[in-house]
């Protein structure tokens, strides 16, 4: 006996529609399933990681605070992703381009330098996302060398770069040997979109990088271009597209925008540099970006269903006792059934017992 | 010659109501064919007509939806590749399944079970090989042979296992003609032995000089079982395709003017390990003719075809001259806006991408088609593009914009060699133009590449079919081992003297140039 998995001649929009509010109830259900084996309430779980935050105005702005940077970096890595690209090294870039945005606010700490420093961070910010999203495209395109693992590996330097930084050069002498920065000055700070309110301006730069991504894959040649290079590399070529530049273009595009993420993450949430200035969004936005189907408008719903469950999961840890790992645990049952749905659509599946034809 | 013995034994194999359906698609529908002892049996139609899915139902590898198989009168299952030889059934692919860095005698050995060993192999192979003029190194090394000897080792592999059927999958389609010829001395033998033979073609002079029965399929029914020694091969060709096909006419003659594509000691290295490097291609192709470009497979076809587009550039600018214009150095984009147009040999994942709108697939060649502008995509430029490219080209399909995968192959040529077309190219380059196409959209491929040379292209159509060449070539070359023979007048030329060129042994003086 074996199962077979068959395409379906053709794909009913409904059910591709639906497909993801199925897959979310069975995340709930397995979920739920599990929370019940630890002894808990799953009802009370369901409470306390979806119903409540989303009735909360101050659970509300934290949403869209955690939703900023993995938006922004789940856009970038869409263009990568669509090319057939693998870039896994989204939470280095983002730790660099927080740093060298960081060193401008600095190196101008205390000094009355005015309003350009702010456009300058982030600028910086960008560039340095971008500069090292462009090694692992350099290795590749000039030694074939496996973006997959040179992209991951530089995560663990720029991590250890951050840390050696806010431990030594970098380290606030008057913060009681703390191993974070001085807070930044006012004029490098990302101020709050509304007044005593948590959402910053790095919400604006997401929206904006959603809203351009969605014109430029859909309505560019640029944005074909990747889509057939992920499609059908040959093709590519054929049409006159090379495959280094396209390489190039998706590392520093996805690069920049993890930059950026990291630059406004620290400029505008925390407000100095610290050894722990992302909990994995790098990573989570591989995640996310696939929830989304790699559309730039799915990518903002899941950068939203994302941060939700990190919120959620933020007080379930206080209010049940729940781990932190389940939020995790549940963020990956949560792609794998988006996933499965995906197929299901656009396969059918039978149970073939061998043999069992004349 | 063994019809009067053949007609009173009983079928070795019978197929009864064979039906294969995969989702919404009919495969095989009803099939019924009987193969006497000893009889080459010939399974005809068109790409798409059924027949490699049941070639597959009898090898095991497909299973049928209904139906079923008499072996010499006794129902059988065939569930596996495994059983079907075991009962007695071999099979030689069109693409082989070689290791190319194992000798042939060991190529032989891994297919076969643990009890032969490779002693064993070898003696065998030589018996066979006297037997059957397959004439093969046991210690050779796959990679040196060529596409002849290597379906010639799947054949040995076959037949060391004793079979009483033999499939034969396009066997020519890789051969010269005369490798051919000697293929067919070998199945006449083995037919005198009683080996039955099921025979896959779509060349049908072969198949009217080597079989005694024929059963057409046509999209997926049994049309026909006849004897192809009685019928012309027109009447087989309008059974096949279920009407008359007409021939290529020329509407002027071709009156070649100035020259438009110049290739001017061409050589590149290859690109890879197992790849061709090209030697030494000199080539000029006028505006208003056709020149054709005859090989067998890989012999450097794809290498040529690389370095005419520009997707492998060349060592010099002046190496490649595009309308007077040297453009060696230049990217395909460049070439295209030089006048030139290109159709490589694959039509899906090269020419199109399977999984995107034709419409799309128009934009593959945005550097010469008004589909986009300062970097946008003009998408109902790009819609209407398509549609006229549809309507001029009868290209057929279901839906207003479907998936390039999912046209047929015929129409998705036409679409691909008509989206090159449409702009009038000054010179076009066709690799396979017709390749694993139905007869109807392979006569209007030929007639408007000759239209288009009349109209004062250049065209240079490289190909694997002669038939194809002579009908439509004004003047031809033969490329061996990634060189071109002297390019000559189509009526220099005559099959025996291609299939030396083919061969490498027309004594050419490059050949001698290059020895020492």
């Amino acid at each position: 006996m074996r199962i077979e998995l068959s395409p379906r001649a053709s794909v009913s929009p409904i059910w591709r529609a639906i497909a993801p509010v199925l897959a979310f109830v069975t995340a709930f259900l397995i979920a739920g399933f599990v929370i019940w084996l630890m002894g808990r309430s799953p009802i009370a779980a369901f409470q306390v990681y979806v119903s409540q935050p989303l009735s909360d105005p101050w659970a509300l702005q934290e949403i869209l605070v955690k939703a900023t940077p993995l938006a922004l970096i789940a856009i970038g890595l869409s263009y990568c992703f669509r090319a057939n690209l693998w870039n896994i090294g989204a939470e280095g870039q983002y730790v660099i381009g927080a740093v060298v945005g960081s060193w401008i606010a600095l190196k101008t700490h205390g000094t009355d330098a005015g309003a350009w420093v702010l456009p300058a961070m982030l600028a910086a910010g960008i560039l340095g996302g971008a500069l090292y999203g462009l090694i692992p495209a350099f290795l590749k395109t000039r030694f074939g060398v496996n973006e997959i693992l040179t992209s991951l590996m530089l995560v663990y330097i720029a991590q250890l770069v951050l840390d050696y930084l806010v431990r030594g050069p970098w380290r606030d002498p008057k913060g009681f040997n703390f191993p974070q920065s001085v807070t930044f000055d006012p004029a490098a700070t990302l101020p709050p979109i509304f007044d005593a309110g948590r959402v910053h301006y790095g919400a604006v730069f997401a929206a904006v990088a959603v809203l351009v991504t969605a014109v430029v894959l859909g309505r560019t040649l640029f944005g074909y271009r990747l889509r057939l290079t992920g499609d059908a590399p040959r093709a590519a070529r054929f049409a006159g597209f090379s495959a280094k530049t396209t390489t190039l273009a998706v590392f520093a595009i996805s690069g920049g925008l993890a930059g950026l993420a990291g630059i406004s993450e620290v400029a505008g949430q925390i407000g100095q540099l610290q050894p722990s200035i992302s909990p994995g969004y790098g990573f989570t936005a591989i995640t996310v970006a696939y929830l989304g189907r790699l559309n730039p408008i799915g990518i903002l719903v899941a950068a939203l269903v994302v941060s939700l469950t990190f919120i959620g999961g933020e007080s379930a840890q206080i209010m049940l006792k729940l781990p932190l790992d389940l939020t995790q645990a549940f963020q990956g049952i949560l792609l794998l059934c988006v996933l499965a749905a995906d197929a299901l659509v656009s396969n059918r599946v039978r149970i073939v017992s061998r043999g069992g034809v004349r | 010659m063994k019809e009067d013995l053949s007609t009173a034994t009983r079928p070795l194999v019978e197929l009864r109501g064979i039906s294969k359906r995969y989702g919404d698609l009919l495969a095989n529908d009803g099939i019924d064919i009987a193969i006497r002892p000893g009889e080459i049996h010939a399974l005809l139609g068109e790409n798409g007509a059924g027949k490699s899915t049941l070639v597959k139902i009898m090898y095991g590898v497909v299973e049928p939806t209904a139906g079923e198989i008499l072996w010499e009168g006794r129902p059988v299952a065939i569930a596996s590749p495994v059983q079907a030889r075991d009962l007695g059934i071999g099979m030689v692919f069109q693409h082989f399944s070689l290791f190319d860095e194992l000798t042939v005698a060991e190529n032989i050995a891994v297919a076969l079970s643990d009890t032969w060993t490779l002693s064993a192999v070898r003696a065998k192979l030589g018996d066979i090989s006297r037997n059957y003029g397959l004439a093969l190194e046991a210690d050779r090394a796959v990679w040196t042979l060529s596409a002849g000897e290597r379906q010639r080792i799947e054949i040995v592999r076959c037949l060391l296992q004793e079979p009483r059927l033999l499939i034969l999958d396009e066997p020519t389609s890789v051969l010269t003609p005369q490798e051919a010829e000697h293929l067919f001395v070998t199945l006449d033998k083995l037919s005198a032995e009683g080996v039955s033979i099921l025979y896959i073609s779509h060349k049908l002079e072969e198949v009217r000089r080597l079989c005694q029965t024929a059963t057409i399929l046509r999209a997926g029914k049994v049309v026909a079982s006849i004897d192809p020694r009685q019928r012309s091969a027109r009447e087989i060709a309008a059974l096949m395709v279920g009407a008359e096909v007409g021939d290529v006419r020329s509407t002027a003659p071709h009156v070649p003017k100035g020259e438009m594509l110049q290739v001017n000691s061409l050589s590149l290295p290859a690109d890879s390990v197992h790849g061709l490097a090209l030697k030494d291609i000199d080539l000029v192709a006028r505006a208003g003719e056709v020149v054709g470009i005859a090989g067998v497979a890989g012999n450097g076809q794809s290498e040529l075809f690389a370095a005419l587009s520009g997707e492998r550039v060349a060592a010099s600018n002046a190496a490649i001259v595009i309308a007077g214009r040297p453009c060696g150095l230049a990217g395909i984009d460049a070439r295209r806006r030089l006048g030139a147009a290109f159709v490589p040999e694959e039509r899906l994942g090269h020419a199109a991408a399977p999984t995107h709108s034709l419409s799309e697939n128009t934009l593959i060649s945005h550097a010469a088609a008004e589909v986009s502008r300062s970097g946008f995509i003009l998408l109902r430029a790009a819609r209407r593009f398509a549609r006229s490219i549809i309507e001029s080209f009868d290209v057929r399909m279901s839906g207003p914009d479907p998936q390039a995968r999912k046209l047929s192959g015929g129409n998705l040529q036409k679409f691909v060699i008509g989206r090159e077309m449409i702009r009038r190219p000054a010179v076009l380059v066709v690799d396979q133009p017709t390749w694993g196409v139905d007869a109807g959209a392979a006569r209007l491929i030929r007639q408007a590449i000759v239209d288009l040379a009349t109209a004062g292209s250049a065209v240079i159509v490289i190909s694997q079919d002669l038939d194809e060449l002579f009908e439509i070539a004004d003047r031809m070359s033969v490329i061996h081992q990634g060189h071109l023979s002297p390019l000559k007048p189509i009526s220099a030329w005559t099959r025996e003297s291609v299939g030396l060129e083919m061969l490498g042994v027309a004594g050419s003086s490059h050949e001698a140039a290059h020895a020492h």
